[in-house]
């Protein structure tokens, strides 16, 4: 990076109470410049107004926000440096396209000329030319999207930030937009904070990513350390699905009386009458239920301490209905030592 | 087990269902009713006072002569008419004006800032002076505002009586006393009118979005840039919709003035003598269509402003 401070946003210690409700409750965050950085949680969880205190639509009730080193904590949106993705979009319906997307500019009294050839440049890089002069309702949801992007882009800040904004769209056109925004980012070189509830969003696109619950970071990290380590149960269960095994159900099977998560894809089965392979962690039950999903195949094993453990096979060499076992059949399963975390930390429900 | 088609439908199935695969019948009940009122009563008598105007009244005979002429309208453009004209457009426009001024942050502060309770407390108030008759009202003002009245009490405590005599002595606009007065008159129209203006600015401003005026600020704007490109334009057809309501409704009151006014004459008052007292019932015809004409151009004016367009 060419910038001095290398952190863009930097979180002290920041609550945002409404009334009896801590929405957010003493946050700290560093977001380095560059990034692209998701905030990840269920809603209610304090992350949209995160975004929202960074933009200033929100002042914190206590602690402190900085960006790029310089206190903003109170100042209105209008004298900060960021530019926001509306989950709405917020177009202004009573303007022409290209009207919104140089708005900044107008604003700013940048000549009538000047700024709809700046916006025009915006809508060729959002990959929307020649669409300026309709107005914002004859567009479709994927292009306002697009149109709110350039609207947001052409003052050229530098952290951008995006509060759900493909929450509206059909899974495909979101899938792609995910691939054209990460792209995007590469071209603009700009901070991305990127708010979402839809984890598969936020492991596809993000460099790191915050996982919030009840107004709290329960974890932050890159989307394969927050997958493959979780740091609570809470982040184990909201980041994909996971097996949590507790107490003497994991002291049998590990050893130690802890809690620990593992994934289903890393477990594997075995006949009744196949060994493990030395130094695995093993489990006997019987499957109760056996569900195709196309890539692969889910099973409910009940294993013999009681609890359920979910387990997913890729496809790979069966076929149809096929599976590798059946509704009620003893199965051995076993996994690497390695892919089992334990988990320190307890949900944070206090 | 229930039956999803019933086999013996009621004589009502049957004519919903009958309604349902002919919804041109459907169209037809709905509408019938109020094409019938709006097209049999109210245009047809539109038309038949559009025709009177086109006669003549015969000064000798006091007979209304029904021949095809303009010397009707050509009576309008006398100096006392069109004093008439003048005097009821300048006072509807200061009403719509003052009910614009008073009405939009009453409606802005409703919109944006007001909790539910602190809502449903404004709308009560806003709307409370219309559940009385108006008649009582214009006398209430005409107590308040008489010479005796609270008013020119409070005025008189407060040591500005000279203020008041000075504002009543001024020429147009003066009287005796605020109850005979066409600022008595300004006073209750806008008093009266106030909620038609409150209420539709007050909706066009709910249904703007909060994100709209974040987006604003977020890209730079001040709070006075927002007002002016972002919440005004999308208040206007609230705007538009309130002052046709003040506009017109100050155009054709004959009641205000009469009750609160001098001699000078209102379009109201005129429409009122000529068809009654005088029964020169063209010349009413033709005064009436003044206030029509200028709300037809009004409503012109509005639409080339883009205030109709529903976005």
């Amino acid at each position: 990076m060419s910038t001095e401070n290398p952190v863009a946003i930097r979180f002290k210690d920041v609550s945002r109470h409404f009334g009896d409700v801590r929405a957010v409750d003493r946050v700290d965050l560093e977001i380095a410049d560059g990034e692209f950085f998701t905030m990840l949680g269920p809603s209610g969880s304090g992350k949209t107004t995160c975004l929202r205190m960074v933009a200033g639509f929100d002042n914190p009730t206590s602690g402190q926000i900085f960006l790029h080193g310089q206190e903003v904590s109170n100042l209105p949106p209008y004298e900060r440096q960021v530019n926001t993705v509306f989950q709405d979009y917020a177009l202004f319906p009573h303007m022409t396209v290209l009207d919104n997307v140089a708005y900044g500019l107008m604003v700013r009294n940048v000549p009538k000329t000047q700024r709809e050839k700046q916006a025009n440049d915006m809508l060729d890089l959002v990959r929307l030319p020649g669409l300026g002069k309709r107005k914002p309702s004859q567009l479709s949801g994927g292009q306002r999207q697009r149109v709110a992007l350039a609207r947001a882009l052409i003052l050229k800040p530098r952290v951008l930030l995006l509060d759900e904004p493909l929450g509206a769209l059909d899974l495909k056109l979101r899938q792609e937009m995910q691939v054209e925004l990460k792209v995007l980012q590469g071209q603009v070189g700009i901070t991305f904070v990127y708010v979402t509830h839809d984890q598969e969003e936020a492991l596809t696109m993000s460099d790191r990513l915050a996982v919030f619950n009840l107004g709290k970071i329960e974890q932050v990290g890159s989307p394969s350390e927050i997958y493959e380590s979780p740091a609570s149960e809470f982040v184990a269960g909201f980041v994909g699905v996971s097996n949590l095994i507790r107490g003497q159900v994991a002291k049998q099977i590990t050893g130690i009386e802890s809690t620990f998560s593992i994934r289903p894809e890393k477990i594997h089965i075995l006949k009744e009458n196949e060994k493990a392979p030395q130094g695995t962690y093993t489990a006997k039950g019987r499957i109760t239920d056996v569900i195709y999903l196309g890539m692969y195949t889910r099973y409910e094993v009940d294993i013999e301490s009681g609890n359920t453990i979910t387990v997913a096979q890729q496809n790979l060499t069966t076929t149809g209905g096929k599976a590798v076992a059946a509704k009620g059949q003893i199965v051995n399963l076993f996994w690497e030592k390695d892919h089992c975390t334990q988990i320190l930390k307890k949900i944070a429900s206090e | 087990m229930k039956k999803i088609v019933s086999l013996h439908p009621s004589p009502f199935q049957r004519f919903s269902n009958f309604l349902y695969s002919h919804p041109r019948i459907a169209l037809l009940l709905l509408l019938g009713p109020p094409m019938l009122w709006m097209l049999g009563i109210y245009i047809s008598s539109l038309l038949t006072m559009l025709v009177q105007s086109f006669y003549r009244l015969d000064d000798f005979t006091g007979q209304i002569v029904r021949q095809f002429t303009l010397s009707t309208y050509a009576q309008l453009l006398t100096a006392s008419n069109l004093d008439i004209v003048r005097r009821t457009a300048f006072m509807a426009l200061a009403v719509t004006g003052a009910t614009l001024l008073i009405a939009f942050p009453l409606a802005y502060y409703m919109a944006r800032y007001a909790n539910t309770r602190v809502k449903a407390l404004l709308y009560l108030a806003v709307t409370l002076p219309l559940w009385s008759s108006y008649l009582v009202k214009v006398y209430a003002w005409k107590l308040i505002l008489a010479k005796e009245g609270i008013l020119s009490w409070t005025v008189a405590q407060l040591h500005l009586t000279g203020l008041m005599d000075w504002l009543l002595g001024l020429p147009g606009i003066g009287g005796p006393s605020l109850s005979i007065s066409p600022i008595g008159i300004f006073l209750v129209f806008v008093y009266v009118w106030l909620p038609y203006m409150v209420l539709p600015i007050q909706a066009a401003l709910e249904r703007v979005p909060k994100s709209l005026l974040e987006a604003s600020s977020d890209l730079g704007a001040k709070p006075p840039k927002s007002f002016r490109h972002v919440t005004l334009p999308l208040a206007f057809p609230g705007i538009v919709a309130g002052s046709l309501f003040t506009f017109s409704l100050t155009l054709g009151d004959f009641i205000v003035p009469s009750v609160m006014g001098n001699s000078s004459f209102f379009i109201g008052q005129a429409v009122l003598s000529h068809q009654g007292t005088s029964g020169n019932i063209p010349l009413a015809a033709a005064m009436t269509s003044v206030p029509m004409v200028i709300m037809a151009v009004y409503l012109l004016f509005a639409r080339r402003l883009g205030a109709l367009d529903a976005f």
